[in-house]
């Protein structure tokens, strides 16, 4: 066998899908394009509240049934500049880097939500730092977690 | 009946960053061959076969049934199984309870992964939730890097005592020659690699790897017959929880402090650190050489880089750790956690050569993946 | 004879898109819907496993977003642990997992949507990607051929499939959970659109979202619940070949082999005359026939017959599908599962309208993975 030359094919999967956001999520959902709210739940027997909504708090296996509104505000619980190449799978192009991906957990929710700060100097981050909710305009909400563009720093 | 299942077949692939001379079926194949060589069986010996990787990094579906030419299923009973990080170690589990149950006697337990064929990252971003996380989503350095920093800010830990970790793995790995990466690092080497994700540096985390690994258990009677010193299965624990990456409490492993108890509790462990006589950590990164080992009750909460600069963990230490060079010397992801129960098997099997840890009795192998979740398989020298 | 008994089963209609919910909502369903069947409570169930599949999902480790839906975080979690194929390996494994001494109780979850991707890609995915895939070969295509092959060996005709459409959509009017039931003619069968010579739309089962659970639990713990335990009799899994060039498709030896695997263990010896209902994984007319073939119900080639001649109708001797089958309702993965419930309902004498005449001592179900059927799973359950 020729060790030289190894075939090896190159394809690009073009994998379509449609997800349901389903009953809790749209509620969240909803909300943000609607009214620009963020909505999470609370969980009876432990009170504890989720974002995003959800069908079952895992821990006590009962439906966090109560809707809560959540504010715009919340603290910076963690973060990575993301600085490194890679592939989006949602457009098969490489994501512009860098960028900052965040946990944040907002007032009056025990969960974070996953989110981006629009700050990318590692040096201007810390944990604990208070966050605010950007949104998109009226009319570039569609009713997902990107019509809040992303989050800035508010001290 | 149910049945005592051990370990009496080891066999992995010479692990490398990319394998174009094979095919993700024959580098299945060679792991099988070299688990059915250390066994001393035939493809006929074997009465089931479980297989499993991350379907997305290689883009096939039921690698199952495509990869029956490999992995010698063919006209065998075949199941496929995968949770993620975690597949290599539910893959170990699955080959016991098929064993144990009386079922099959013999067993072949296959994990694998081409990394090389995909984006990884591109790949490990679908284990997002589509909705609430994907879009702002990188991979699996920043959740890392989150409970990395959290614990550094929380104990004082330093850069250099997680380098220390990365430098014994790296030091083990040079004895190890599957292993990708053979060459051992300094602290100042690790301390120098370029900062991917603070406090996350090149040398502290793992590559990605073409690897595959086989393993075969047998029920009590066959491993009797058909091996001198099987790894007799004591125990096994899982927790794998959460839905949304960002339930993850970074503060704490709770998955594997809630394994850890279950299993020692089962097999009356009282001090893990005197009890073990070797571990092989699924260990990503650097950092988890030190918080998880307290959260495995080797030591108190934030004590662990006293036990990691005195070599409590290095070869010829109170409990070694990684002999192999664990997964920073080798990630092939859909074999990783299945490659800690083969080199802990043979650790207890007395067959580990240049990186045989004196002695064995009890050997612990873990699982971590997922939405940070654990899994646990200990072996010992006799059945439990 | 085996120590494990179903004790809890729920399954959610099957639709062709369920936009109001998502896997974690239809998970919750089956999972409350088994454990008030069971009589039992989240606390009850000390091991776990799901089913699911990163393709169908669009999601590498599928298994997490339903994690919590299961209950396998409960009071800081479970062990769980997760198969990726048709929902009856899961209770296969389940199933192991109690053998093993390990656990006592296990509840199986497996939940699909095809509304959710595109079948013709997700299937495309499971052929070799050098030499197959390029061809556009999917789950239909090769289903087609496999169709063909096995009408040439045996002088088999399109009429005899389609008198297994026409009895499973009928059969499937008195299930409530099917997602397409009608009564129709073979001719509106043969009428129908060419889809992939010779199967025509009538041949194929729908594209279906759908979940299901099933609760296991060791004798110890099953003879204890108040409802009557089915109890798994026989179970066995086997895979053949995968190049379909490798194959005679006109041929299943892995679900030959597998049967008489379950059989033996069992304790039967002539399936026809002892089984008293079979629910197969018919995913395409033809496989009705083809399967019973390897099953042992008749001689090969005569498969075409059994429907034909009413052997196999509601009301005849064997009953196939009474439910109507995955040509009714075929929420992939789930499908098996669903079989195994169909059947053990059966076995209670709780499958309602569609409960078969007489009593059932022996119910068979059947799932497949792979493409033309490449691997089997079956399971005999029993009083």
């Amino acid at each position: 066998m020729d060790k030289d030359e190894l075939i090896h094919l190159h394809v690009d999967v073009d994998l379509p899908y449609r997800w349901a956001a389903g009953r809790y999520g749209s509620i969240m959902l909803k909300a943000l394009r609607d009214e620009k709210k963020i909505l999470g739940n609370c969980c009876p027997q432990c009170n504890k509240v989720y974002v995003p909504p959800r069908v079952v708090c895992g821990p006590c296996f009962v439906a966090p049934d109560e809707v809560v509104e959540l504010s715009d505000t919340g603290t910076l619980a963690g973060y990575s500049v993301v600085n490194y190449p890679f592939i989006d799978p949602e457009t098969g192009q490489k994501r512009p880097v860098p960028y900052t991906y965040a946990y944040i957990q907002l007032d009056g929710c025990d969960s974070y939500l996953s989110h981006l700060i629009d700050e990318t100097d590692p040096a201007r981050l810390s944990p604990g730092m208070r966050v605010k909710a950007v949104f998109r305009s009226d009319a570039d909400r569609v009713g997902r977690l990107q019509d809040i563009l992303h989050f800035k720093i508010i001290e | 009946m149910s049945q005592r299942v051990g370990i009496i077949g080891f066999g992995q692939t010479y692990h490398r960053s990319r394998r174009d001379d094979v095919t993700g079926i024959e580098l299945i194949n060679e792991a099988v061959r070299s688990a059915l060589e250390d066994a001393e069986l035939t493809i006929k010996d074997i009465d089931a076969v479980v297989i499993g990787n991350m379907d997305h990094f290689e883009a096939v579906n039921y690698v199952d049934t495509w990869s029956v030419d490999g992995s010698g299923a063919w006209m065998k009973p075949l199941i496929k199984l995968t949770t993620g990080g975690t597949t290599g170690s539910t893959l170990g589990i699955a080959g016991y309870h098929h064993a144990a149950s009386g079922l099959f006697d013999v067993v072949l337990v296959i994990g694998w992964e081409k990394n090389s064929e995909s984006d990884t990252t591109g790949a490990i971003i679908t284990c997002s939730d589509p909705i609430f996380d994907r879009f702002s989503f990188s991979g699996a350095l920043p959740g890392l890097a989150v409970e990395a920093s959290a614990y550094i800010k929380r104990y004082g830990i330093t850069e250099e005592d997680a380098a220390r970790v990365a430098v014994r793995d790296r030091t083990h790995g040079a004895n190890n020659p599957y292993a990708q990466l053979q060459t051992p690092v300094t602290v100042e080497e690790v301390m120098k690699s370029p900062m991917l994700s603070w406090p996350i540096k090149l040398l502290d985390i793992c590559p990605r790897s073409d690897g595959a690994a086989a393993v075969i258990f047998a029920g009590e009677r066959k491993a009797r017959q058909m091996c001198p010193q099987p790894a007799w299965v004591h125990s096994t624990a899982v927790r794998h929880s959460h839905a949304y990456f960002c339930d993850v409490n970074y503060e704490e492993l709770h998955t594997l402090e809630g394994a850890v108890r279950e299993l020692y509790d089962h097999v009356g462990i009282k001090e893990p650190l005197k009890e073990l006589d070797v571990v092989e950590l699924y260990q990503p990164y650097s950092f988890a050489g030190l918080k998880w080992i307290e959260a495995m009750g080797l030591c108190k909460p934030g004590e662990s880089p006293r036990l990691i600069w005195d070599g409590a963990t290095d070869m010829g230490g109170e409990l070694p750790f990684n002999p192999s060079g664990g997964v920073i010397c080798t990630n092939c992801i859909g074999a990783t956690g299945l490659l800690r129960i083969g080199e802990a098997a043979l650790q207890v099997m007395g067959r580990a050569a240049g990186r045989q840890v004196p002695d064995v009795n009890l050997a612990l192998a873990t699982g971590f993946g997922g939405a940070y979740w654990s899994d646990l398989m200990l072996l010992g020298r006799r059945p439990w | 004879m085996t120590d494990i008994a179903i004790v809890g089963a729920a399954q959610t209609p099957y639709q062709r898109c369920r936009d109001d919910a998502n896997f974690a909502e239809m998970i919750y369903e089956v999972t409350c819907g088994a454990l008030a069947d069971a009589g039992l409570g989240i606390s009850d169930i000390d091991n776990f496993i799901t089913v699911s599949n990163d393709f169908w999902d669009g999601r590498t480790i599928s298994s997490m977003a339903v994690q919590d839906a299961c209950g396998s975080s409960f009071e800081g979690g479970r062990n769980v642990s997760t198969v990726e194929g048709d929902g009856t390996f899961g209770l296969l494994y389940g199933m192991m997992r109690i053998l093993s001494g390990a656990y006592q109780t296990t509840l199986v979850v497996v939940h699909c949507k095809g509304s959710e991707g595109n079948m013709r890609q997700i299937t495309n995915g499971m052929f070799d990607y050098i030499y197959t895939r390029p061809l556009g070969i999917e789950a239909i295509g090769a289903a087609a051929l496999q169709a063909r092959r096995y009408m040439d060996s045996y002088n088999i005709t399109e009429e005899d499939f389609a008198h297994v459409s026409v009895k499973n959509r009928g059969n499937a009017l008195r299930n409530p959970h099917a997602q397409l039931a009608a009564e129709m003619t073979v001719e509106e069968v043969m009428a129908s659109k060419p889809i992939a010579s010779p199967l025509k739309l009538h041949d194929l089962s729908p594209i279906s979202d759908g979940a299901a659970a099933v609760i296991l639990a060791h004798r110890n713990v099953a003879d204890k619940l108040g409802r009557k335990p089915v109890w798994v009799k026989g179970i066995a899994h086997c895979s053949e070949a995968h190049f379909l060039g490798d194959r005679d498709l006109a041929e299943a030896p892995a679900l030959r082999d597998a049967s008489r695997r379950a059989y033996q263990m069992a304790g039967i010896k002539k399936p026809f005359a002892e089984i008293d209902v079979v629910e197969l994984y018919d995913a395409f007319s033809y496989m009705e026939p083809l399967w019973l073939e390897e099953l042992g119900f008749c001689p090969r080639g005569k498969g075409g017959e059994l429907a034909r001649l009413g052997a196999t109708a509601f009301d005849g001797p064997v009953p196939v599908n009474p439910s109507g089958g995955v040509l009714s309702a075929h929420a992939v993965l789930v499908a098996g599962l669903a079989r195994v419930i169909e059947a053990a309902l059966q076995v209670r004498g709780e499958a309602g309208e569609r409960q078969v005449e007489g009593p059932v001592e022996f119910a068979l179900a059947h799932g497949i993975n792979g493409p033309c059927g490449q691997s089997h799973c079956v399971v005999i359950l029993g009083e």
